[in-house]
């Protein structure tokens, strides 16, 4: 058990191995509960959301949702999200663990007439259910009674206890489901989810095989990948980014660097043969220089290979570029991969 | 866990088994559960001298890169090679195929100040 973002979760349950390969060919399922649910609602909710968002809210309808970023002034990344339309005036907005106190308050700043903020973070449970057997596993726990949400579509579902809200997104690269619902009935959907996905094989998973099914897919960590210190460009997330939209925080420096080009872009790396595995905060080396640092690391189940992330100057964040990774003194050599590391 | 009554043991998870004047070194049944999936592992050279609770090798896991003490002060008489290619060994069976090296142990005293399978049980809370 570990201490993330103030709640106390498992590391691993069977094993981060065990679980990672449950996901990529069978189903897992996470308790997510850690995760932030703020709501925002009201008839200017759209427009206010617009200016505080980098992506655009205009192109969601109800029931659907967008990955985007929370900016400060400078255009340094406070926090990456989902908002999910749930009505014309209401959204819900999943946010870090870490991170709810100061996107509420940033939130609750910047707020004007005509919109509700509502922190519901610490009455709302989250499960992930994640794996090519999640759509076998969502029919049966609905008894066929109800369609599954398309790709990045949420819709609210009432089951035994509580209604719930079930969202076909996740963070591991595979097809699946996130709920979130009422804190009150988290064990017994937790429950019936391993009951009902036994013969499917299901794993309950921990936050070790969260980090490396993400990180397969080169999905950022925020407060490692992301940080103020970024901006979603050097990031290498400028899809989620739309600069043509009305003006919204922290574009104009946004504007400027996609003009004038970023000094340093996050792209992924791949060791060459067998290394130890690579780690955050291991020094990155090109012609026998210092040229940055890792922000995340480790050995990809998958591929049984050291895979990380790190920002590389410009000039060197190319595909196919030869580095090196330094773990306790000595060099090993990587290569610049592109995204995702983990292909089908 | 399993803590075999014939071996010795160190606080940092350690564990000796005396064969002749040589000692053979691995880490316990709760230091490879706490480090979960053993993925790669870094063993000292056969010739290296190792100086008592000083590191002499490291463990990674999926989830962390753990330190590993020498118990005895000496010189490394072996190391297990199969480790190489199959370091999940340190998991499925940390008492035998999974050792780490072997050393020539050169103060005996430090032999006596090992803890015995009690005293280690004892300190892992069993």
């Amino acid at each position: 058990m570990v201490d993330f973002g103030g709640w106390h979760m498992p590391v691993q349950y069977s094993g981060i191995l065990d679980e990672h390969h449950a996901v990529r060919h069978a189903v897992g399922v996470f308790d997510i509960s850690h995760m932030g649910e703020v709501f925002v609602s009201g008839a200017e909710a759209k427009a206010w959301l617009n200016r505080l968002l980098t992506n655009n809210v205009d192109r969601l309808t109800p029931g659907e949702c967008q990955y985007t970023f929370l900016l400060n002034e400078k255009g340094g990344i406070i926090d990456d999200l989902l908002v999910y339309q749930l009505e014309e005036q209401r959204y819900l907005l999943v946010v870090n663990a870490s991170m709810i106190e100061k996107d509420v308050a940033w939130m609750r700043s910047h707020v004007l007439p005509g919109v509700t903020v509502e922190d519901r973070s610490g009455d709302f449970a989250g499960l992930a259910v994640q794996g090519p057997r999640a759509v076998t596993l969502f029919d049966r726990f609905f008894e066929g009674k109800i369609s599954r949400p398309a790709r990045n579509e949420i819709k609210r579902c009432e089951v035994g206890c509580t209604a719930i809200w079930i969202a076909r997104t996740g963070y591991t690269g595979e097809d699946g489901f996130e709920l979130f619902f009422p804190a009150e009935c988290a064990a017994a959907v937790w429950k019936e989810i391993l009951e009902k996905g036994a013969d499917l094989g299901i794993k309950p998973c921990g936050l070790g095989a969260r980090d490396t099914l993400r990180l397969e897919m080169c999905y950022p960590l925020n407060g490692s990948d992301l940080s103020p210190a970024h901006t979603p460009l050097e990031a290498g997330l400028s899809f989620f980014v739309d600069l043509e939209k009305p003006d919204f925080i922290g574009r104009a420096p946004l504007a400027e660097q996609r003009q004038k080009g970023v000094g340093s872009r996050l792209v992924p790396f791949k060791m060459k043969g067998k290394t130890p595995p690579p780690r955050a905060h291991y020094k990155v080396y090109k012609n026998g220089q210092p040229i940055a640092e890792t922000t995340s690391g480790t050995v990809s189940p998958s591929m049984g290979i050291g895979i990380g992330m790190a920002y590389i100057p410009s000039e060197f964040a190319r595909i196919n570029e030869e580095i090196e990774i330094d773990i306790r003194g000595r060099r090993f050599p990587a290569t610049i991969e592109k995204k995702p590391l983990h292909k089908k | 866990m399993n803590v075999p009554d014939d071996l010795k043991y160190t606080e940092t998870h350690e564990w000796v088994r005396l064969e002749g004047g040589n000692a053979r070194i691995g880490v316990t049944d709760h230091a490879q559960a706490e480090l979960t999936d053993v993925v790669y592992v870094e063993l000292p050279k056969v010739g290296a001298k190792l100086e008592a609770k000083a590191a002499a090798a490291v463990v990674e896991s999926v989830k962390a890169a753990g330190d590993i003490y020498a118990p005895l002060t000496g010189t490394v008489v072996a190391v297990n090679e199969a480790l190489e290619n199959n370091p999940a060994l340190v998991n499925t069976d940390p008492y035998g195929e999974g050792w780490l090296f072997v050393i020539a142990p050169e103060v005996p005293d430090e032999v006596g100040q090992l803890k015995d399978a009690a005293e280690y049980r004892t300190l892992t809370g069993e």
